[in-house]
């Protein structure tokens, strides 16, 4: 399968989650999906395609919480990169992909306690990065993140 | 019946980055183990923020101290990426030679590293003085041991002289019996054989499913490497072959590095003899917004760097994933089931950015005995010993 | 006390500590040991626990899950020791100054002897300050705590 028979492909099958496709050259494209169907979509991407799972990376944008899952199909040298957007102003959680292969279960973990987003059906939520004596419900990459260390010192000292 | 092991942890000499591994052993077994890290977490998403474009590139560099190059160029390319921008060629065959020296000494590294734990000491210091020699070379090259400084978004920042040129690959070329004198020792040595065969295996499924990446998915069989999938430098320019065994054991992770230092060799000398000159730099303005993504294959596995920029002169979001964060979760499907005197080597196998293996620490507490991460070594070490008597004697 | 410093200089044992860095500087001091540079012709030798050590020597930007066991082992070394702080991290951390995970430089934690700069510091270097501070003890100049 080349390249426009795969997006063709996924277009077909998920005709009501894709939101908007994005081709951003003839290595990269970008899909943007609905919350709910994520699951879906990444099981397909990675069991049927045969795509490996690159990484995750969660920003923190002005109007929603973004997450992009990045998947490479090597024999055609394409990175897909799955986006998911979660409303700030409600609870922020999604389905987890641990279950699916084990490869998302530490980065679930890390943006978890980074961004404060939660993974529903992951097995095991606990602290991967951050030390225990850091204070619950304070997530350091989000934009609105203040020191809340009294004995930091910030500056040389000359 | 389980006992439980508690991770106390001494620090070992040999041990650089800190990681707590607790096992949980039913008498010689390993039966469970878990793992906690962040011993290194420094923050560097949150500090990438606070830089410059420009500045970022120094920070990123000191992520790691042996894979000091391959951050740099990941991130350098994620940041072209965003423009669709192409460096001159020259700048690419000497990225080629900058990110394979480096290569051929973390492997060399690792190697004597490996030796140490299997009770070789001659190994290691052989291995760290031929290391010292790659040293030189890129000292020569670049003006400094380990951090180069030579990447920057759009080139590179210094370029090499043409009388530089000879020496290197002279040297280089003194180097290639004594690796290949080790090469021997290693694949014929057979109490080697014995100690590193089919322990700590890793099957093509489980390295699929845990999405295990560089040398420690090649010795399971999955032929996989981000230079000749997406090739970027001159890795399309030249010749050179990928290196792949089928086993996925211990025996196979050494024999697939020790090829590889061998093919960076040769590879650093074709891209010296047919360096092409010209410009060095594409002299790169403003950054426009968007996104940009650079994977390059590390010494350890394949590096990916996430750039989001706004606009601004400053990058909105950068995200690094590092080769051993794919790697170590492995470790729950190659050590239960293994001894505890093969845990070291197993988890040496991986290659984590060195021995986080010595922060290991093992309690029987029916019998009131500690083990903790120097003893592991030194139960590692005597294992090698009692094969070694048993191989003379029925000589 | 100042006899029982100079008497531990005739062979210190060094102890190695990483808290929290980016490794380059713990390479370096591996590669004392190595046949280039080999630091035991000076009867230095790495010590295997806390408990054996007269110099600590230390790297890395001290974040937060490191303090807790680097104040536990400085408690455990047998006093007097010399603590020698080895590259930029340990100085002031260098580049980390404003990371989230490193509140507080290494000096402000544990009194140290002996200040290394460099980013990393080449082993010369590195042999150089052990060498210099193990002069100055013996010319009762410097002071041990």
């Amino acid at each position: 399968m080349n390249r426009d028979d795969i997006l063709k492909d996924i277009n077909a099958r998920f005709p009501l989650d894709i939101v908007d496709i994005f081709d951003k050259s003839p290595k990269r494209v970008y899909i943007e999906i609905k919350p709910v169907s994520l699951t879906r979509v990444a099981k397909y991407i990675f069991k049927d395609l045969g795509a490996r799972f690159n990484t995750a990376s969660g920003v923190d944008t002005r109007h929603y919480m973004e997450i992009l899952y990045h998947f490479t199909i090597e024999d055609i040298g394409l990175l897909i990169s799955l986006k998911v957007k979660l409303d700030k102003s409600k609870k922020l959680e999604i389905d987890s992909l641990a279950p699916i292969f084990e490869g998302a279960n530490w980065i679930e973990r890390e943006m978890h306690e980074l961004l404060g987003i939660n993974f529903k059906g992951h097995p095991d939520l606990r602290r991967l990065l951050l030390s225990d004596e850091w204070p619950e419900g304070v997530y350091p990459l989000r934009k609105d993140y203040k020191e809340w260390d009294k004995k930091a010192i910030r500056d040389r000292g000359v | 019946m389980a006992k439980t092991i508690v991770p106390i942890g001494p620090y070992h000499p040999l041990q650089e980055e800190p990681e707590f591994f607790s096992l949980t052993v039913e008498g010689e077994k390993v039966v469970g183990i878990d793992v906690r890290v962040g011993y290194n977490h420094r923050g560097i998403e949150k500090l990438s923020e606070m830089k410059t474009f420009d500045q970022s590139t120094f920070v990123i560099e000191r992520i790691c101290g042996i894979c000091s190059t391959s951050h740099p160029f990941a991130y350098t390319r994620a940041v072209e990426d965003i423009m669709d921008l192409e460096v001159p060629e020259r700048a690419k065959f000497i990225r080629t030679i900058i990110a394979e020296g480096e290569r051929a000494h973390s492997h060399l590294l690792w190697f004597g590293l490996a030796g140490h734990f299997l009770g070789y000491n001659t190994v290691f210091m052989w291995a760290w003085k031929i290391r010292e020699e790659i040293l030189d070379v890129m000292e020569i090259l670049s003006g400094n041991r380990n951090n180069y400084a030579m990447f920057k978004p759009g080139g590179i920042r210094r370029d090499i002289k043409s009388e530089d040129i000879p020496p290197v690959i002279k040297k280089l070329d003194s180097i290639v019996p004594t690796l290949q004198m080790l090469k021997k020792a290693v694949m014929d040595d057979p109490v080697l054989h014995a100690r590193t065969k089919g322990i700590g295996i890793l099957s093509k499924e489980d390295s699929i499913s845990y999405c295990a990446v560089g040398p420690t998915s090649r010795a399971s069989g999955v032929a996989r490497d981000v230079r000749k999938d997406s090739p970027y430098g001159a890795y399309d320019k030249i010749e050179w072959d990928m290196v792949v065994t089928q086993n996925g054991d211990v025996f196979d992770k050494v024999v697939v590095r020790i090829l590889e230092i061998l093919e960076s060799i040769k590879i650093m000398k074709a891209c010296l003899l047919k360096l092409p000159s010209g410009e060095i730099d594409a002299n790169i303005k403003d950054i426009p917004p968007g996104e940009g993504i650079g994977h390059i294959e590390a010494p350890r596995g394949e590096v990916f760097h996430y750039v989001r920029s706004d606009g601004t002169n400053r990058p909105a979001r950068h995200k690094v994933r590092a080769p051993t964060f794919m790697n170590l979760p492995t470790y729950k499907a190659t050590v239960i089931g293994e001894t505890i005197s093969d845990a070291t080597i197993i988890l040496a196998a991986i290659d984590p950015c060195y021995c986080c293996t010595e922060r290991m620490a093992v309690r029987n507490v029916k019998e009131e005995k500690l083990y903790n991460g120097e003893d592991l070594i030194r139960l590692s070490q005597e294992k090698t010993e009692r094969l070694r008597e048993k191989y003379n004697y029925e000589r | 006390m100042s006899l029982k410093l100079k008497a531990l200089l005739k062979s210190p044992w060094v102890f190695h500590l990483s808290t929290g860095s980016c490794n380059n500087c713990d390479i370096e001091v591996l590669d004392c040991l190595t046949p280039r540079f080999d630091i035991e012709r000076f009867g230095m030798l790495l010590a295997g626990s806390i408990k054996h050590a007269d110099v600590l020597l230390i790297t890395g930007s001290c974040n937060r899950q490191s303090v807790v066991r680097l104040k536990r082992l400085y408690e455990q070394i047998p006093k007097p020791c010399l603590v020698v702080a080895i590259g930029e991290c340990s100085l002031s951390r260098g580049m980390f100054i404003h990371s989230y995970n490193c509140p507080v430089p290494l000096d402000k934690i544990i009194p140290v002897d002996v200040y290394i700069p460099g980013c990393p510091p080449k082993p010369e270097a590195i042999i150089a300050g052990v060498v210099k501070l193990i002069n100055k003890i013996k010319e009762g100049k410097a002071k041990k705590k």
